[in-house]
């Protein structure tokens, strides 16, 4: 039993790590700011929720996992809403999403 | 630990040097209380590195028997550090704000010269 | 694996550090000031820090930046030419670099329980926290009892520093101006027509004034205390203000509220001294103002600590106001 919870919980951290990897390699590589963002988004809420997840697997039923269970939830109510004011503040800005794959042209509204 | 140890100091040197330099040969007045921010957030982490002991655990008592800890002292101290560095980076900005609005610019060189004038 | 761990963390920190110094947007510079201070966060919790990680978290990745944007936003964001004397400065800096280096090699080995820092009055500290306050936050003894007077101090400190950026900021310019950090272009009375940010924001506030109130009360048996109390639920009353513009967070708390609270932390501090000589002892001896004195130590340090929360909740608000009134006149 022991053994199948510490590896549920590796494949959970492994699996949290590679999207973090992924959302960084995502938001060097890619052309502008939109799909940047995108990526980068990818990070907070697949990475930190699978990385969370493995360590509620860890700690088991005790006083942790609800806090952890409470910081997850914080996490999905304020990542999506940052990238959304973030991606809105780029448009206000006169930033226009560019569907190529050239960088976004910079258009004063 | 020896090499972690020296790296966590060299680190420190590194970092007080970077916000020294930041303080001296920049000259936005903006760019100058960053850098002295970072150059009392090395300090905090000179106190912090120094505070602590092998195999020991955050100096709070709890149920579960750990009797090494680390030294609460330094903590205490840079406890006090960082509000008062908060305080004294406020009170910078606001200087700043109003040399902004009296000389038009924040870039010391060009307050010179308005003050020469 | 932690020492692994530690060493990306610091070569992350150095990595930042010169990046805030190498660019030329202020604002690139003080959000990556707001990442720097969250890996110090990790760094001092790493190294048993807790009560020191929150603080920092709290006070220099939050309310640091806000500050620092809200005075960026009053002055240009772009900084000009570069530096100057840039060889003499290196120069400086590279001399004093290794004068610094070559005191570290004299330093104790790292982790040492025989370090000249671990003898003398610490262990004191470590055994008669139990004996003389019986909490189990030693650092929360420590700073509220044993070091008292040097928490009067720092009380002291950051009331000065509300009261100075007050003077230097507190004049109104044409009335109110439109305050927040909204996109440009709006008319600006915060994020009123974001309908997201907007939703999300009051739904979080109270919940972060909860978590702030629990960091106060809580500061005598896990890390927590006033400080990162204050900053908290300054932080949440920031958050209303960027979303709902500055009026209305004014409407909620208003100015000589804040005063009140500025004011009455630190006269709350020094009364609870004054008391211990009123009550037939020194300043700022809690054993007289309970039943024993274990229960008087902790009847100070609840008191001490209110007031600690209540000024710096004070401040950072009234500082906040103070750069966001400002505004564009």
């Amino acid at each position: 039993m022991e053994l199948v919870l510490d590896l549920v919980s590796w494949v959970l951290l492994s699996a949290g790590g590679v999207f973090v990897l992924i959302g960084g390699i995502g938001a060097l590589r890619m052309p502008n700011l939109y799909t940047r963002m995108h990526a980068a988004s990818v990070t907070d809420t697949m990475g930190a929720g699978l990385v969370l997840l493995g360590v509620m697997v860890q700690a088991g039923l005790s006083l942790a996992t609800i806090k952890l269970a409470a910081i997850l939830l914080f996490l999905m109510i304020t990542s999506p809403t940052a990238s959304y004011a973030l991606a809105n503040a780029a448009l206000l800005a006169g930033i226009k999403p560019n569907a190529g794959h050239a960088a976004d042209e910079v258009t004063e509204p | 630990m020896e090499l972690l140890g020296l790296y966590h100091y060299w680190v420190f040197v590194v970092l007080l040097m970077i916000g020294f330099y930041a303080v001296v040969a920049k000259v936005n007045l903006i760019k100058k209380l960053i850098g002295i921010s970072l150059f009392q957030a090395a300090v905090f982490l000179l106190y912090i590195t120094m505070g602590k002991v092998d195999g020991g655990t955050a100096p709070i008592f709890s149920g579960d028997g750990a009797t090494v800890f680390s030294n609460p002292l330094p903590q205490v101290l840079i406890l006090t550090a960082i509000v008062v560095g908060i305080s004294t980076t406020a009170l910078g900005l606001g200087i700043v704000v109003r040399v902004k609005e009296e000389y038009g610019s924040i870039e010391e060189h060009e307050i010179q010269e308005i003050d020469e004038r | 694996m932690t020492v692994v761990f530690g060493i990306f963390l610091l070569t992350l920190l150095v990595i930042t550090a010169a990046a805030i110094v190498r660019t030329q947007n202020l604002f690139v510079a003080v959000m990556l000031l707001g990442i720097f201070s969250l890996l110090i966060a990790v760094n001092f919790f790493i190294l048993d820090a807790a009560d020191v990680a929150l603080t920092e978290a709290a006070v220099g990745a939050g309310i640091s930046t806000v500050l620092f944007l809200g005075a960026l936003a009053l002055t240009s964001e772009r900084e000009r030419l570069g530096t100057r004397h840039r060889w003499l400065s290196l120069s400086v800096v590279a001399s004093a670099a290794l004068v610094v280096l070559y005191a570290t090699f004299d330093k104790p080995r790292f982790g040492d329980p025989s370090a000249p820092v671990h003898q003398h009055v610490a262990p004191w500290y470590l055994e008669n926290t139990p004996a003389y306050i019986d909490i189990p936050n030693v650092v929360t003894a420590v700073l509220g009892s044993f070091r008292g007077y040097d928490t009067l101090g720092e009380v002291f400190v950051v009331f000065t520093a509300g009261i100075g950026v007050l003077f230097l900021l507190s004049v109104r310019r044409g009335g109110a101006a439109p305050g927040g950090t909204g996109a440009p272009g709006t008319p600006g009375i915060g994020l009123r027509e974001h309908v997201i940010p907007r939703v999300v924001g009051r739904l979080l506030v109270p919940f972060i004034l909860l978590f702030g109130l629990y960091v106060q009360f809580h500061g005598e048996y896990g890390p927590g205390g006033g400080f990162q109390a204050g900053a908290l639920i300054a932080a949440g009353f920031i958050l209303y203000a960027l979303v709902e513009g500055e009026e209305r967070t004014l409407a909620a708390l208003p100015q000589s509220w804040l005063l009140a609270l500025m004011v009455g932390g630190a006269l709350l501090y020094g009364a609870v001294g004054l008391a211990g000589i009123v009550l037939g002892s020194t300043f700022l001896d809690y054993s007289v103002l309970g039943a024993n004195p274990v229960s008087g130590q902790q009847i100070g340090i609840i008191l001490i600590e209110a007031g600690v929360g209540m000024t710096v909740t004070g401040v950072l608000l009234a500082i906040f106001h103070a750069f966001a009134s400002r505004g564009r006149a």
